[in-house]
């Protein structure tokens, strides 16, 4: 391989694109080490604490994108604190001062703010692309030096952030001379926008494919969007109510049938049905609907839609959909890969909108399901073992059951027996989360079958430390693990440290875990940070006095290769 | 491995029973399918302590009602502490104690067979309880009764629901795993009030509120305000947006509309009224019933200019007066 000469060896290497690969091929021997840390040009650090940005910018100088991951899943559902960390700052100030040419950023739950967001506008002329995924910390002033400042921007991409909304005119902020926009989603702002601003910038982007609209653009100026981006492929609706607006409704009507390269569609968050028809013609080119926050629609007129959409592969839904709903997509989405279905009544009142019924026509209507997230009321363990044989091609499964501990229903047995099923039948299985009643039965199976499994998520199951060992010991490739409120404890976290070289990050929230426990792990695995939040103190849990045996409410390790961070808040505590 | 094959074995039978993955046909007794191997006294034993009506954690037997560091749960709970959502105080914590924690149904007996020690090692899990608001303190005058949810299975569990209290599952930290976004996006558009519960008095009572030149709507929850003013600051920060940033808008007030502005000033300066939609389909000027029957008969909403209300009448006693109609 030597032999030839290293531009060759480049250039073969550029057409190996996954992460994983180019690790590997980096281990081959100290040549191709070489080369390819030279020709990176994706770099992605799932736990932007596992390195630094010096120590990055010294194995791969010539890197044009980069994505970062910042807080741990959980913190999705407020279990970690705010200000426990997952500041971009110190990345975008190091970069700016190397000479990377970063083109890309790709940012997930991480804390950014307007100054970091003018540093990147200013110091990356060729800065193309900026995604944000449930980020925090900004406002509408950042958003506007990025339209002011990056002259190549292509995609301003912002999901499900908590942004500041000022109001103020950051769409006019891009130049009128500004035309090369592509993709522009800004569905989080919640405030009033600058249609004016919008339209125009719109009309200047022939390049323009996906846009994605915030509730404050009523129906007119949609019409008027689409009018202007007939070559649009992915919309995002606001919010309107139609009330009076029947010519709004025509002009969309007239808008929506000369985009025939539509193929995905979200929004909705207020629709009215007959505007939901509305959208009728574009169906049958769908490929991705998201309807996940159109809860002001009714199962009927969900329904009416979906008929229509026959080349379907991504379906999010909420369970208003209901079963009888779900066998009308498993009847005609035959080409569902991906299937979501949020809860629309998060109290549990026991509206059993869908059920193990609608997840067992889904498997057995769509062969090329893949990815399922399913809440629900009930289950049993017959529908899961159903399921699993009709379709055991799933990569990712998570069902969850709203109440925690339910039983199958029928059998009042717990679930082991149907997620049993799930990871015998399904090899590929990367993704799984559990819920329901669930013993240290179900985790032998899960580690016993799930060899493929890189990421688990538990909630209230299990009853001794033999359940997390058996997917310690089991699981040879689990990346990521997190748990809360199960009998785990300091014998499971303990049993074998070296699981912690070839895992990303361990959580451990509500457990039987103690403070001596985490404090022995520590001392066994230097490359460990293992933090101790403690939310409630804002003093050093050391500083109190607490016991060996104290339990810890929240505890997050993961490996890292830079030791204690030096940006953490007084109630994270670093063993 | 064993399961495997059995599984292969029932498959190529062609079998038209349902079969659970462990090959094991008898789709009524699912969960009590055990690997075989398992030996019977331990099933026996099991089934007996598993069944037993206990007020504790599941499958913790008797004694352990006797050690004060367990957690014990049920609403009847003596209650010294305040709600507060999940993290246990830490007097209730409890060391480890080496009460076997059975877990429901027969499955247990597998670890049984396979952990000869586990008498003495297995830590027990103290319950957090997240179930219920009411911090729980250990006792042993705990009244024998039936706790919902985390009876030992093999039971009915259809009258949880009914039995415990509705609020305490909804109260669980981080649950059920939905992004907040997702949350305070669905709140935001949330279904209308007659859908939620059947209860009309307890639920969220979801209006819809426009307001002339606003390009969309928005929605209160009625029910979360206890009075007029209330609803109007709520109002004023939600409509803030349209009227800030609008010089001129005011007309005739000449007051400075950036700074100054606030809805309540537009409406007591009367450029707008604040309207609502009654039952019958008037509309009607906000403020001359008492709270609690406004809530009772308003159905929308509307934040009028002044000049376009004018010829609204003051809500009158219901029915007994002429109403003037306004065109919506």
């Amino acid at each position: 391989m030597n032999y030839f000469p290293d531009e060759v060896v480049e250039h073969v290497f550029d057409f190996v694109t996954s992460h994983k690969d180019r690790n590997s091929i980096s281990l081959v021997c100290k040549s191709w080490f070489k080369i390819e840390r030279y020709s990176r040009q994706n770099v992605f650090i799932g736990n932007c604490y596992s390195i630094n940005p010096e120590r990055l910018l010294r194995r791969f100088p010539c890197f044009k994108s980069l994505t970062l991951k910042g807080k741990p899943h959980f913190a999705d559902f407020n279990l970690v604190p705010h200000g426990w960390g997952g500041f971009v700052q110190p990345w975008i100030e190091a970069l700016a001062r190397s000479r990377v040419g970063l083109e890309e950023l790709r940012l997930k739950r991480m804390v950014v703010t307007d100054e970091s967001l003018e540093l990147l506008s200013r110091s990356f002329v060729n800065f193309k692309s900026l995604v944000l995924v449930s980020c925090e910390g900004f406002s509408t002033d950042g958003l506007a030096s990025i339209a002011s400042n990056c002259r190549h921007l292509r995609d301003l991409d912002l999901q499900e952030n908590e942004i500041d909304d000022h109001r103020g005119q950051w769409l006019s902020c891009f130049p009128e001379a500004y035309t090369s926009l592509v993709t522009l989603n800004f569905a989080c702002l919640e405030g009033e926008t600058n249609l004016v601003a919008l339209e125009r910038l719109v009309a200047r982007s022939p390049n323009l494919r996906s846009l994605k609209l915030n509730r404050a653009v009523p129906l007119d100026a949609l019409a008027r969007l689409m009018a202007c981006a007939p070559q649009i492929v992915d919309l995002g609706v606001g919010s309107y109510e139609d009330e009076q607006d029947s010519e709004s409704c025509l002009k969309l009507q007239a808008a929506i049938r000369k985009c025939t390269s539509l193929r995905s569609l979200s929004g909705f968050l207020e629709a009215a049905p007959h505007c939901l028809s509305a959208f009728h013609p574009v169906c049958h080119n769908l490929t991705y609907l998201n309807l996940s926050y159109a809860a002001e629609i009714n199962g009927s007129h969900l329904i009416r839609l979906i008929e229509h959409c026959k080349k379907l592969q991504r379906l999010w839904i909420l369970d208003s959909i209901g079963d009888k709903g779900l066998e009308v997509v498993a009847s005609t989405c035959k080409e569902l890969q991906e299937l979501r279905v949020f809860p629309t009544d998060l109290q549990g009142g026991g509206n059993t909108a869908v059920t193990e019924d609608g997840l067992v026509a889904i498997s057995a209507g769509c062969p090329k399901l893949h990815s399922i997230l399913y809440f629900c009321q009930q289950m049993t363990n017959a529908a899961l073992i159903t399921v699993a044989k009709n379709c055991p091609n799933f990569i990712r499964f998570r069902l969850c059951i709203l109440e925690p501990h339910k039983p199958d229903h029928v059998t009042s047995q717990p679930l082991d027996e149907g997620f049993g099923a799930i990871v015998q039948a399904c090899k590929n299985l990367k993704r799984l989360s559990v819920s329901g009643l669930l013993t240290d039965q179900v985790f032998l199976y899960i580690g016993m079958f799930a060899t493929q499994l890189e990421m688990l998520s538990i909630a209230f199951a299990g009853d001794t430390d033999k359940g997390m060992l058996y997917v310690l010991n089991g699981c040879k490739k689990m990346r990521k693990l997190e748990i809360r409120d199960s009998p785990f404890g300091d014998t499971a976290l303990l049993a074998d440290v070296n699981k912690y070289v070839t895992m990303r990050s361990l959580w451990m929230s509500s457990c039987e875990v103690t403070l001596g426990g985490c404090k022995r792990l520590a001392q066994k695995a230097p490359w460990l940070n293992v933090e101790i939040i403690n939310e409630n103190d804002n003093n050093r849990m050391e500083e109190n006095g607490y016991e060996g045996r104290q339990k810890v409410d929240k505890m997050y390790l993961y490996r890292t290769v830079v030791g204690t961070r030096v940006d953490a808040p007084p109630f994270v505590w670093i063993l | 491995m064993s399961p495997e094959e059995k599984l292969q074995s029932n498959v190529s039978d062609g079998g038209l029973k349902e079969h659970n993955y462990l090959g094991l046909s008898d789709c009524s007794s699912v969960g009590s399918s055990n690997l075989s191997g398992l030996a019977d006294d331990d099933k026996a034993t099991i089934s007996l302590k598993a069944t037993e009506l206990t007020l504790g954690l599941p499958g913790s037997q008797s004694p352990a009602r006797d050690n004060t560091e367990l957690n014990l749960l049920g609403p009847a709970k003596l209650d010294e502490k305040p709600f507060f959502p999940l993290l246990p105080s830490k007097d209730e914590i409890s060391c480890s104690s080496s009460q076997k924690n059975l877990a429901s149904g027969n499955k247990r007996g597998f670890s049984d067979t396979m952990d000869k020690f586990s008498e003495a090692k297995v830590s027990v899990y103290a319950e957090k309880n997240w179930m219920f608001p009411e911090a729980v303190v250990a006792n042993q005058s705990v009244v024998k009764k039936e706790v919902p949810q985390n009876i030992p299975k093999g039971k009915q569990s259809t009258t949880n629901n009914s039995s415990s209290p509705p609020a305490a599952k909804a109260q669980i930290v981080g649950w059920p795993p939905v992004r907040s976004y997702r949350k305070n996006t669905l709140a935001t558009t949330c279904k209308n009030s007659d859908e939620v519960d059947g209860k009309p008095g307890s639920g969220p009572l979801f209006v819809k509120v426009s307001m002339d030149g606003a390009p969309y709507l928005r929605k209160v929850d009625l029910r979360s305000y206890n009075n007029y003013g209330e609803l109007s600051s709520a109002l004023e920060k939600m409509f803030s947006t349209f009227t800030l940033g609008q010089p001129g808008s005011s007309g005739a007030t000449g007051k400075d509309v950036r700074n100054e502005t606030r809805l309540k000033d537009l409406l007591n300066g009367k450029d707008y009224v604040l309207t609502y939609e009654d039952k019958d389909g008037d509309w009607m000027l906000v403020g001359d019933f008492s709270w609690e029957i406004f809530i009772g008969v308003c159905k929308k909403l509307k934040i009028m200019k002044g000049s376009d209300a004018i010829g609204l009448a003051a809500a009158p006693a219901p029915r007994t007066m002429e109403k003037s109609k306004m065109r919506a």
